[in-house]
């Protein structure tokens, strides 16, 4: 009973190994990519939003960040893309905990506004520093590389991304799975019955908060050296509502449930493509039906109806 | 030196005077209770000592140093336990989990490593969790080692708390009504339950309002009444404080 969560595992490291040889062309390719990497996003949001209980209305602002970071720092700068990588990333946890560290010592849900705030300021930043980052026309971003190899084609972008994704998944089963994850989970349980076994609660959302913007702009970073440009939109709040949605739709405190929710929520769109002007109508209704009749999310309420705690 | 001394400790809510000029003090080893009828600022006093509210006046000393004011996490790590009137059980976790958590401040709780599960960890958490698992049948909750919290009855909850709490290995435990709601027999089981704590040498403090649980187990009352103190001594003493009589009894003294 106890090893259960890690066979979840080995199945999906069965389905990454497989799934380039079943696809049939390079759209499909693409599409996986960009799910595995919304899958690792999602990830660390989720240990955030649904094992921690805090909300981020901000993520894709820590996305920009990363993007950003490996956009400009090696155009104009000449960083190395992967010092760029980190520098992006340092910069994403050290603004989370500037930004949260007073929060926390609130009483109440303030993050969620706190990261609206933010995730639009930065978006607003990214537009018009036009000098720095091209403006709402965005810019293009060099190669990632490493002492001579360059990372290019969809094959070699998808090993790495699929092995960050089986990398993720391990970690989050470890994590929530430990004395740290156990403390996170109490904390949303019952905050005060964690305070009273010694869990510093603000210490310990700031830690997962930081992890998950640490995370996020990491992750923007490769998304931006993947499609090989960016532009303010990768920070934009949709994007952001969209992360969460993700979340939700997938199953809150739930790791498969976070892979489900990015997977159905970026093919949705191509899916929807068809509907021409109203896709976003059925977007809409799609999130509002799965809110009524799934309201703890796909994985969850499936697994319940099964019989089984995932 | 006693474990705890309360000095004229006081809290008021805006106009509201919830606990005035309360002193005691509670000596190492013994069965301490707290008793009054409801609103006499019994939950409110344990909420100002373990730290949950900070006191308006008065001082809290344990080992005769300053607690008053200190949070419920720097008070845990004095050996400082409670449970809750109202659950506090998380939902979200199994009962055996609930019971894991009890012992955080007792674990490695480093996130890195927690995140590439290091072999030293795995190992403690398994240990942890047979040691969690014996707390559950010490508490007699055998029954519901797989069991998730929120598949659990309200009497085994009350025990889950009691578990969580000594997963602690507190010096200090506070219980706030560990035989409210219960019925009969498991009223009985609780009483042997705390004797037992007592024994195993945890000083234990007790808000209750079942009597002969209270006179049974208790070597010291405290009375409350209008969060005031109203009397303090042995059973037998505050059976025949003709005060406590007049609040419990509505006489006219």
């Amino acid at each position: 009973m106890r090893a259960s969560p890690y066979i979840g595992l080995h199945i999906v490291i069965a389905i990454l190994a497989l799934l380039p040889f079943v696809l049939p062309n390079s759209f499909y390719m693409d599409l996986a990519i960009r799910m595995a990497i919304n899958a690792v996003i999602v990830l660390g949001l989720n240990l955030l939003i649904g094992f921690a209980g805090q909300i981020s209305l901000g993520h894709a602002g820590f996305l920009g960040i990363g993007a950003y970071a490996s956009a400009v720092l090696p155009t104009h700068f000449n960083l190395h893309p992967l010092l760029a990588m980190g520098a992006g990333a340092a910069l994403a946890g050290l603004l989370a905990a500037l930004v949260a560290r007073p929060i926390f010592r609130l009483k109440g849900n303030y993050l969620a506004m706190a990261t609206l705030g933010l995730g639009i300021i930065l978006n607003i930043a990214l537009r018009n520093e036009a000098a720095w980052t091209g403006g709402p026309d965005g810019m293009p971003i060099p190669a990632l590389g490493l002492a001579g190899f360059e990372l290019n084609g969809d094959r070699q972008w998808y090993w790495v991304v699929a092995a960050l994704l089986a990398v993720s998944v391990w970690a989050s089963l470890n994590l929530i799975d430990s004395p740290f994850g156990r403390a996170l989970r109490a904390l949303h349980g019952s905050e005060v019955a964690a305070r009273v076994v010694g869990v510093d609660v603000a210490r310990y959302k700031l830690a997962i908060f930081v992890m998950s913007a640490v995370f996020a702009s990491l992750m923007g970073s490769v998304t931006a050296h993947y499609i090989g440009f960016v532009t303010p939109g990768v920070a934009d709040f949709f994007h952001s509502i969209e992360l969460v949605t993700m979340v939700v739709i997938g199953g809150m405190a739930s790791v498969y449930g976070s892979l489900i929710g990015a997977v159905l929520l970026t093919a949705l769109p191509q899916a929807l493509a068809t509907f021409e002007g109203w896709e976003t109508v059925v977007f809409g209704a799609i999130l509002m039906l799965s809110m009524i009749f799934l309201p703890r999310g796909l994985v969850p309420t499936l697994a319940a109806r099964f019989g089984r705690g995932v | 030196m006693p474990l705890l001394e309360v000095s004229a400790l006081s809290i008021h809510f805006g106009g509201v005077k919830a606990v005035q000029d309360v002193s005691f003090n509670i000596d190492a080893g013994v069965v301490y209770a707290v008793i009054g009828p409801n609103g006499a600022g019994k939950t409110t006093l344990f909420n100002l000592i373990t730290g949950v509210y900070r006191p308006t006046h008065g001082d809290i000393r344990m080992d005769g140093e300053t607690i008053a004011g200190r949070s419920p996490e720097a008070l845990a790590r004095r050996g400082v336990a409670r449970t809750f009137q109202n659950l506090q059980v998380c939902m979200n976790m199994s009962a055996l989990e609930n019971v894991m958590v009890g012992a955080h401040l007792r674990l490695d709780r480093n996130l890195l490593k927690a995140a590439l599960r290091f072999p030293s960890l795995a190992r403690r958490d398994i240990e942890l969790r047979e040691e969690a698992a014996e707390l559950m049948r010490f508490v007699g909750l055998a029954d519901y080692l797989a069991a998730r919290a929120d598949a659990m009855p309200y009497g085994a909850l009350k025990r889950l708390e009691i578990a969580r709490a000594l997963a602690m290995r507190p010096r200090l435990l506070f219980l706030d009504e560990p035989a409210a709601g219960l019925n009969p027999s498991e009223t009985l089981e609780v009483d042997a339950l705390v004797r037992r704590i007592a024994d195993s040498g945890v000083t234990v403090v007790l808000i209750e309002h079942d009597m002969k649980m209270v006179m049974n187990l208790s070597d010291r009352i405290l009375v409350l009444d209008y969060g005031r103190k109203l009397a303090e001594g042995s059973a037998a003493e505050v059976r025949r404080n003709p005060d406590v009589i007049a609040a419990y009894l509505g006489a006219h003294a």
